[in-house]
């Protein structure tokens, strides 16, 4: 199966800037489908990027942000060629993974 | 589930009792229902700030103290949202030593949206798209140097992104 994350990680020398694009329903539990019943709570609770072993940036996340969610940073050093880890789980249970190469 | 209860025959209530019994017991959690309690282990997820309804709960939830509001901390907002199902809001910031920034919507149902960890050597500036129910204040609150600094705007949403 595809990667539900999109990643792409530049750096420009001194800092590596991290745009992640996820596909994931986001349902906050509050909406009701079109039948008048709620659509129950579905959302990335963790989201992680690791580089050299290390987390970098921790998102914790709920139903209040947007479907396939988007997020922006830039951690300082990272190099071109070096691996960068992103990982999530969401509210039940289902996780994913991927690695990016720093470019 | 209480408030339907009723509908379902005795049997069906029965074992729906017995599966939220173990459900609480197993989680100590009513809140996420049926998730298993991976977060919990996986870097203390703020269970509890995520229920709070009030944005100044969520925050003492979070971190325990109170905001100030300080013109150091840059939150970028649109004036008018038009679709508040996808709300791009960013924040940056001047201040040292930042640890953790959250974003939150004082009119959303739970108003915390988002909270970050920033570790030393990330760069306390962040972009992401929120969902805004109705009109309302969107805050960010840094933490740097173990004190709480806020920025607000008002945003004004023609159409909800809670309600679908």
């Amino acid at each position: 199966m595809a990667s539900t994350i999109r990643v792409r990680a530049t750096s420009s020398g001194e800092t590596t800037e991290v745009q992640a694009l996820i596909q994931h329903p986001m349902d906050s539990g509050f909406v009701k489908d079109a039948k008048g019943e709620i659509i129950p709570p579905h959302f990335i609770q963790q989201l992680t990027f690791e580089y050299d072993g290390k987390p970098v940036f921790v998102a914790d996340w709920a139903g209040g942000v947007s479907k396939d969610p988007y997020v922006k940073f830039a951690f300082k050093g990272g190099k071109k060629g070096d691996d960068l880890k992103i990982s999530w789980i969401d509210n039940k249970g289902a996780t994913d993974s991927t690695t990016a190469k720093i470019q | 589930m209480t408030t339907t209860d009723h509908r379902f025959s005795a049997t069906r209530r029965l074992i729906l009792q017995g599966a939220a019994t173990v459900a609480l017991i197993g989680l100590g959690n009513p809140w996420f229902g049926l998730a298993p309690a991976y977060a919990a282990a996986n870097d203390k997820y703020p269970e509890e700030a995520f229920r709070q309804k009030s944005d100044a709960e969520a925050i003492k939830s979070l971190y325990g103290k109170t905001a100030e509001p300080s013109d150091k901390v840059k939150l970028d907002a649109p004036e008018i949202a038009e679709n508040g199902a996808v709300v791009p809001v960013s924040v940056s910031t001047t201040l040292a030593d930042v640890t953790s920034i959250s974003f939150l919507v004082a009119e959303n149902p739970v108003a915390l949206v988002a909270s970050y960890r920033i570790p030393a050597g990330t760069v306390p500036a962040i972009a992401n798209r929120i969902k805004m129910a109705k009109t309302s204040n969107v805050i960010v609150v840094v933490e740097a140097g173990g004190k709480l600094y806020s920025a607000t705007k008002n945003v004004k949403v023609t159409l909800g992104g809670c309600g679908g």
